[in-house]
């Protein structure tokens, strides 16, 4: 079974952009292992000309006019977030 | 006697003969949740105050423009979006978290003149089966209350179970209305995929999520689902097909139906006691006119590593949304945006959701992407194959809804592969988009036990049918838990 190592707990937190302690690193690297070790049960099904399925049912594009619906208030909107100013969110300097 | 174990036909009659007004209905719910809830805590929220005015509201309406559900209250699983009511998703990462608009479903409940009276507890972000991972509190089952509801609509199906309300919304992404339903020995219908618009439910799984309906019984069962049921502009994978009536299919008359049983359904892993509940259970269908036979359904042993392959993949797509800014929990002093977005979703989320996040963003990462995530999409395909092939020749397949009754809170939710393995009988439902539902079908050292049916792809009506003709050839819809009344 393949090993889920702290280095791929925090190789993988980062791309997830979760922070993660070393304490965390070890009990993830544990559970993780045991959920790889779990997938890994699908290698020994043979799907050589099988497609993959993406969604129960088969969907078409919809499409509609571009024309602005179910409008919300920006004022409600704003209402859940901590910092904005002007109608506008702020986030801190990214320059 | 509370008026909440009451069908809705018959609360229907109270209303109509002016017995009682919707208010009073209305009030009986928050009574009972006043007597209950310290115990059973299915209840994130109460919206009384809101609920009570709306109801004065309704009692004003003439008896002529009023439907079957009018004036009926129900209770909402916490991952569906009401406006101006907090909805938390049962995290911290949503605990302040106030929607600017209803979900499609809550605009139907209120078409249908429903009375939400407030909000059911869960697992984190749907992401359990025992409601034991809410971020807020655990749910107790009405049954006996050192065991769990299930989950992750626990609060749904406790709520129901307990006699607080007569009806409640679930979600079910692998199982989550279904196994609840069967631990707390009422009804719970997982539609077909695209049945029920998915607009303002908070995103899990897109490609397997749907929003399911709890009731006592399984006519209240079609009842709600026809309310809720639709294509919707705002959910382009909602489905177009029609919604039959699916009241009018509940003759009673299922002679003839064909019903397959897979066989590894019934074998290894599966409680003695549920194994026993459902095979009386089929002897009840022969004698109804069915006949059945055992199948198989080889490639369900693969289901749950496919389910959760897919599943946290797509999970950790739709969570990414969370990011600390637009909404949700924000970290005081965080310095830099980077500083925002690791801090606000390594504090705001559980354990168990960072877990299936790391698990999700390892599938869809370059190096596993084939071997992991498109190859479980493979085996969905087999999957569904499996279904479709047994629905050329049967009706409905039939199995348990769960392997066990409800285990004692605290006694398995460390031991994820034990818990992962139990979801094989309802997550391949969810990988093929069929519909299915759990009905009471027994009792087992005072728990009760879940029959599940499975049907076509848009054939609730039929599942409907079958549900109803079995409750209504036994009594185990008739037995409730006596929880709050001096004897539990």
């Amino acid at each position: 079974m393949t090993k889920f190592t702290e280095e791929d707990v925090k190789y993988f937190a980062n791309f997830a952009r979760i922070a993660i302690s070393d304490e965390e690193a070890t009990t993830f690297a544990d559970i993780i292992s045991d959920l790889v070790g779990f997938g890994d049960a699908l290698k020994e099904v043979e799907t050589d000309h099988i497609e993959p399925m993406t969604h129960p049912l088969q969907l078409f594009n919809v499409l509609r006019e571009d024309v602005p619906q179910d409008i919300l208030d920006r004022e409600e909107m704003l209402a859940s977030v901590e910092e904005h100013e002007a109608g506008m969110i702020k986030v801190p300097n990214i320059l | 006697m509370t008026l909440m174990k009451k069908s809705a036909a018959e609360l229907q009659q109270l209303l109509h003969n002016r017995e009682v007004s919707v208010k009073e209905v209305t009030e009986d719910s928050f009574k009972q949740i006043a007597k209950l809830d310290g115990k059973v805590q299915a209840f994130l929220a109460v919206t009384e105050k809101e609920a009570l005015a709306k109801a004065e509201s309704l009692d004003n309406e003439p008896m002529d423009k009023r439907g079957p559900l009018f004036g009926l209250p129900i209770g909402i699983k916490d991952n569906i979006i009401t406006k101006g009511i907090t909805t938390t998703c049962a995290s911290k990462m949503l605990e302040n978290f106030v929607p600017v608009y209803d979900a499609t479903v809550m605009d139907k409940i209120n078409q249908a003149g429903m009375v939400n009276v407030g909000k059911l507890n869960m697992d984190e972000f749907a992401m359990g089966s025992t409601t034991e991972r809410s971020a807020f509190k655990t749910t107790h089952n009405p049954w006996n209350l050192n065991c769990v509801p299930g989950g992750s609509s626990g609060g749904s199906a406790a709520a129901v179970a307990a006699g607080e309300v007569p009806f409640a919304l679930g979600t079910d992404t692998g199982g989550s209305v279904r196994q609840p339903a069967a631990f707390c020995g009422v009804v719970g219908m997982k539609p077909t995929y695209g049945r029920v618009s998915r607009y303002g439910l908070v995103a899990f799984a897109s490609s397997l999520d749907q929003i399911g309906t709890i009731t006592r019984t399984v006519e209240d069962n079609a009842l709600l689902l026809n309310a809720i049921s639709g294509v919707d502009h705002r959910d382009s994978s909602s489905a177009s097909q029609q919604v039959p009536d699916f009241r009018a299919g509940l003759t009673g008359d299922i002679k003839g139906l064909r019903i397959a049983v897979p066989k590894e359904y019934l074998g290894e892993g599966i409680a003695e006691d549920v194994k026993e509940s459902v095979l009386e259970a089929l002897k009840v269908l022969e004698s109804l006119g069915a006949t059945w036979e055992e199948v198989t359904l080889p490639h369900s042993k693969y289901a749950s590593p496919v389910y959760y392959a897919i599943a946290t993949a797509e999970a950790s797509s739709n969570l990414a949304r969370f990011d600390g800014i637009r909404y949700g929990y924000h970290p005081e002093g965080a310095k830099n945006l980077e500083e925002i977005y690791l801090r606000s979703r390594a504090e705001g989320f559980g354990t168990e959701v960072k877990k299936r996040i790391l698990y999700g963003t390892y599938a869809l990462s370059a190096d596993h992407h084939e071997d992991l995530y498109v190859k479980a999409m493979k085996v969905r395909t087999l999957i569904a194959q499996d279904f479709a092939a047994l629905f050329e020749k049967y009706d409905v397949v039939i199995g348990p809804s769960s392997a066990t009754t409800a285990y004692e809170i605290g006694g398995v939710v460390q031991n994820q592969l034990t818990l992962y393995a139990n979801d094989v009988l309802t997550v391949s439902v969810n990988l093929a988009g069929v519909p299915a539902i759990s009905v009471p079908c027994g009792l087992s050292n005072g728990l009760p036990v879940g029959l599940q049916i499975i049907g076509k792809h848009f054939d609730e009506a039929l599942i409907y049918k079958v549900a109803h003709a079995y409750e209504q050839a036994t009594d185990f819809h008739t037995h409730t838990p006596s929880v709050g009344e001096g004897n539990e």
